[in-house]
């Protein structure tokens, strides 16, 4: 069983990053009070813009293009989920078909953009190679678990991690941001601009997504070609199944991770072999449906999710 | 009463400036990408309508869509979002395709047999969700999407296992008895895949008009849409109107899928999420929820949808553009709020001068 974790991490740890850093995005944008539906669609457009970068200044920049496609795809993603903003903000719009529009348009756009420039619809890219950490890979147990073969966004994003669990906790922006989400007119109150604090969330989401999206063409996809196998609604359910804090979240990006993974390379691992595909593959939804279930009744929801905000109201 | 119907008045007005205002971007992303839109419309509207044939591929494409669209409405009416139509469509349309290519019988028994696992099957799919909210207030949203992957991947393996077909990613033609075409349709409409689905689709919207308006059921499940604690004040079992409103919608998704894959296709393709699932959404709103709305906007969306590839054989504008048009329009639906105040000012200046 161990060693057949040591075979997989790598490429357990590679599905999980992208899937960890969309849901991230998704507790700021959730934790405001905006729900955040249309994750899917902003990691498309995130692949799309890096696809693009990457494919116009890679001749010119060699590796360098990859970390500014990454760069692109954040921006795009945060410039796209003001749109999903200005609806459920400004307009309070019902958010979840706010967020579905985002998902089509995402879909539909940059699919047509791609056809005008490439005719197939397709974009492909040469990704990240994978290192293995000097010194750390050699570490028993963990050292090949960890440090072998890795991408370097992986570590990007577990910073990011960090310095967003940081902000959220640790700073006067991340604990107005929380109360946003929880009874905004008492921020409103003490003379906070619930509407900008909600508007930089859902933008943060949109920039984080825009990158998890990013991080799956330059990692292990390789191609852009108009979907992210519904890694976004993967990310939205890691979210709940992480009840809303960040190390749930990890914990649950890990466990779809891994999940995932063993799914997908069970023929290979003998011990897996016998278990029929059809377990292996919906194991991941299943178990999420029975956390929910679980969690539920005592769900730790923020309690404004969802809800437009409206000055008047108490 | 006159106040009542400028307000339905406004609704058309509304509907049809969200319609208006995605063809127009429809247009603009046409022109950005250095195309004719008035060549790309005309050959996209030519190719839903200009022949018989292609009225009845039309009607044959939007019948699908009429389903999902009752699907999500109804279970909108009761406040549910249901974005599982996708899994319950393909759940309901493998159990049909499953009958029709196993058991054995007459034409009309055997369509009826189908129908009514498509119907059940479809129903139960979404049961679960629907019971999980309504006893464990699991949010609809995210288990429906967990039922349309566990949908998908089950299709995904027991179609080669126990139906494959000429290719390892499609079950076996149906035949000819358990298909929802008939030889006097399609020759009606000069050898179009127009079915027996159209009739169906049909008395799925008048069965909605009539459980929705004239029976306590319908009352019921608006009521717990309207307010869940107000209505479990009154004495309705909201639990209940949950799972029943799902169940509706679920089974109307699942018949969907039948004339799908038996009707429009002949036979069942794996390894996609049917996106007459997340169309369904994006059907409702534009109908604003109504059975009749519902049925139009589906229409048109089949329009969009069987013009398209005559559309890109003519002019080289890549289909996806009407994906794009159907979403832009669904973002205008989101907000229309900005239409509605567009039009109270026009209204206001108006008045002011005259």
């Amino acid at each position: 069983m161990w060693q057949i974790l040591q075979q997989i991490s790598p490429y357990a740890i590679a599905f999980t990053i992208p899937l960890l850093i969309t849901a991230i995005g998704g507790l700021y944008s959730e934790r405001s009070g905006v729900v955040n539906i249309g994750l899917e669609g902003l990691m498309v457009i995130g692949s799309f813009a890096a696809a693009i970068t990457v494919t116009v200044f890679q001749p010119v920049l060699s590796s360098q293009a990859l970390w500014l496609g990454l760069l692109a795809a954040m921006l795009a993603g945060a410039a796209f989920s003001l749109l999903h903003a200005f609806a459920s903000i400004s307009l309070q719009a019902n958010q979840v078909i706010s967020g579905t529009a985002i998902n089509m348009i995402a879909g539909a756009l940059t699919v047509f953009i791609a056809r005008n420039l490439t005719g197939s619809g397709n974009i492909q890219i040469s990704p990240f190679t994978r290192f293995d950490i000097p010194g750390l890979s050699e570490i028993p147990v963990i050292g090949k678990m960890l440090f072998v073969s890795t991408y370097a966004t992986t570590w990007l994003v577990l910073l990011i991690f960090i310095v967003a669990y940081f902000v959220l906790y640790k700073t006067v922006y991340g604990l107005r941001l929380r109360a946003c989400g929880e009874h905004p007119q008492a921020v409103a109150s003490a003379g906070v601009n619930v509407q900008w604090v909600r508007y930089t969330a859902v933008a943060i989401s949109g920039a984080c997504a825009g990158l998890g999206g990013a991080i799956i063409l330059t990692t292990y996809s390789g191609e852009f070609n108009g979907s992210v196998f519904g890694l976004g609604f993967l990310a939205l359910a890691a979210l709940i199944f992480g009840q809303w804090k960040p190390l749930g979240i990890l914990g649950a990006a890990f466990f779809f991770g891994f999940a995932s993974t063993l799914a997908t390379s069970a023929q290979a691992i003998p011990a897996l072999a016998q278990i029929p595909g059809v377990v292996l593959k919906t194991f991941p939804y299943i178990v999420t449906l029975l956390v929910l279930v679980i969690f539920s009744k005592t769900s730790q929801a923020p309690r404004t999710a969802g809800e437009p905000f409206e000055q008047g109201k108490r | 009463m006159t106040q009542f119907h400028y307000e339905e008045r406004k609704e058309v007005v509304i509907l049809l400036m969200t319609i208006l205002l995605g063809l127009v971007a429809g247009a603009i992303f046409m022109l950005m990408t250095g195309h004719d839109p008035a060549a790309g419309y005309e050959f996209l509207f030519r190719g839903g309508l200009m022949s018989l044939e292609r009225i009845g591929n039309t009607v044959a494409t939007a019948v699908p869509l009429i389903f999902t669209g009752l699907s999500v409405a109804f279970a909108f009416k009761t406040g549910l979002f249901n974005i599982g139509a996708a899994g319950q469509l393909l759940i309901g349309g493998f159990c049909a395709v499953a009958v029709g290519l196993t058991v054995e019988l007459a034409k009309p028994l055997l369509l009826i047999v189908m129908i009514l696992i498509a119907l059940i099957s479809g129903g139960l799919w979404a049961a679960i969700p629907g019971w999980f909210k309504a006893r464990f207030n699991v949010h609809e949203v995210v288990s429906t999407i967990m039922m349309n992957w566990i949908a998908y991947w089950l299709v995904y393996y027991l179609v080669p296992a126990y139906f494959k077909g000429a290719f390892e990613t499609e079950s076996r033609n149906i035949p000819a008895a358990a298909s929802l075409r008939t030889e006097g349709l399609s020759q009606l409409f000069d050898g179009s895949y127009i079915n027996l689905g159209t009739f169906l689709a049909l008395a799925a919207v008048l069965f909605s008009v009539f459980i929705l308006q004239r029976t306590t059921l319908g009352f019921e499940l608006k009521a717990v849409g309207f307010n869940r604690y107000a209505a479990e004040c009154a004495g309705i079992n909201a639990g209940r109107s949950i799972v029943l409103s799902m169940v509706i919608a679920g089974a109307l998704a699942g018949l969907g899928g039948m004339t799908l894959y038996c009707g429009y296709a002949t036979n069942l393709q794996i390894g996609i999420l049917p996106s007459q699932g997340i169309d369904g959404i994006a059907v409702a709103l534009l109908g604003a929820n109504s059975p009749w709305g519902v049925l139009a906007a589906a229409l048109f969306f089949g329009l969009l949808y069987s013009g398209k590839g005559f559309m890109n054989a003519m002019t080289s504008i890549p289909p996806e553009i009407a994906d794009t048009i159907i979403a832009t329009i669904i973002y205008f639906a989101a907000t229309s709020v900005l239409i509605e105040k567009g039009i109270e000012r026009v209204r206001k200046s108006q008045k002011g001068g005259s």
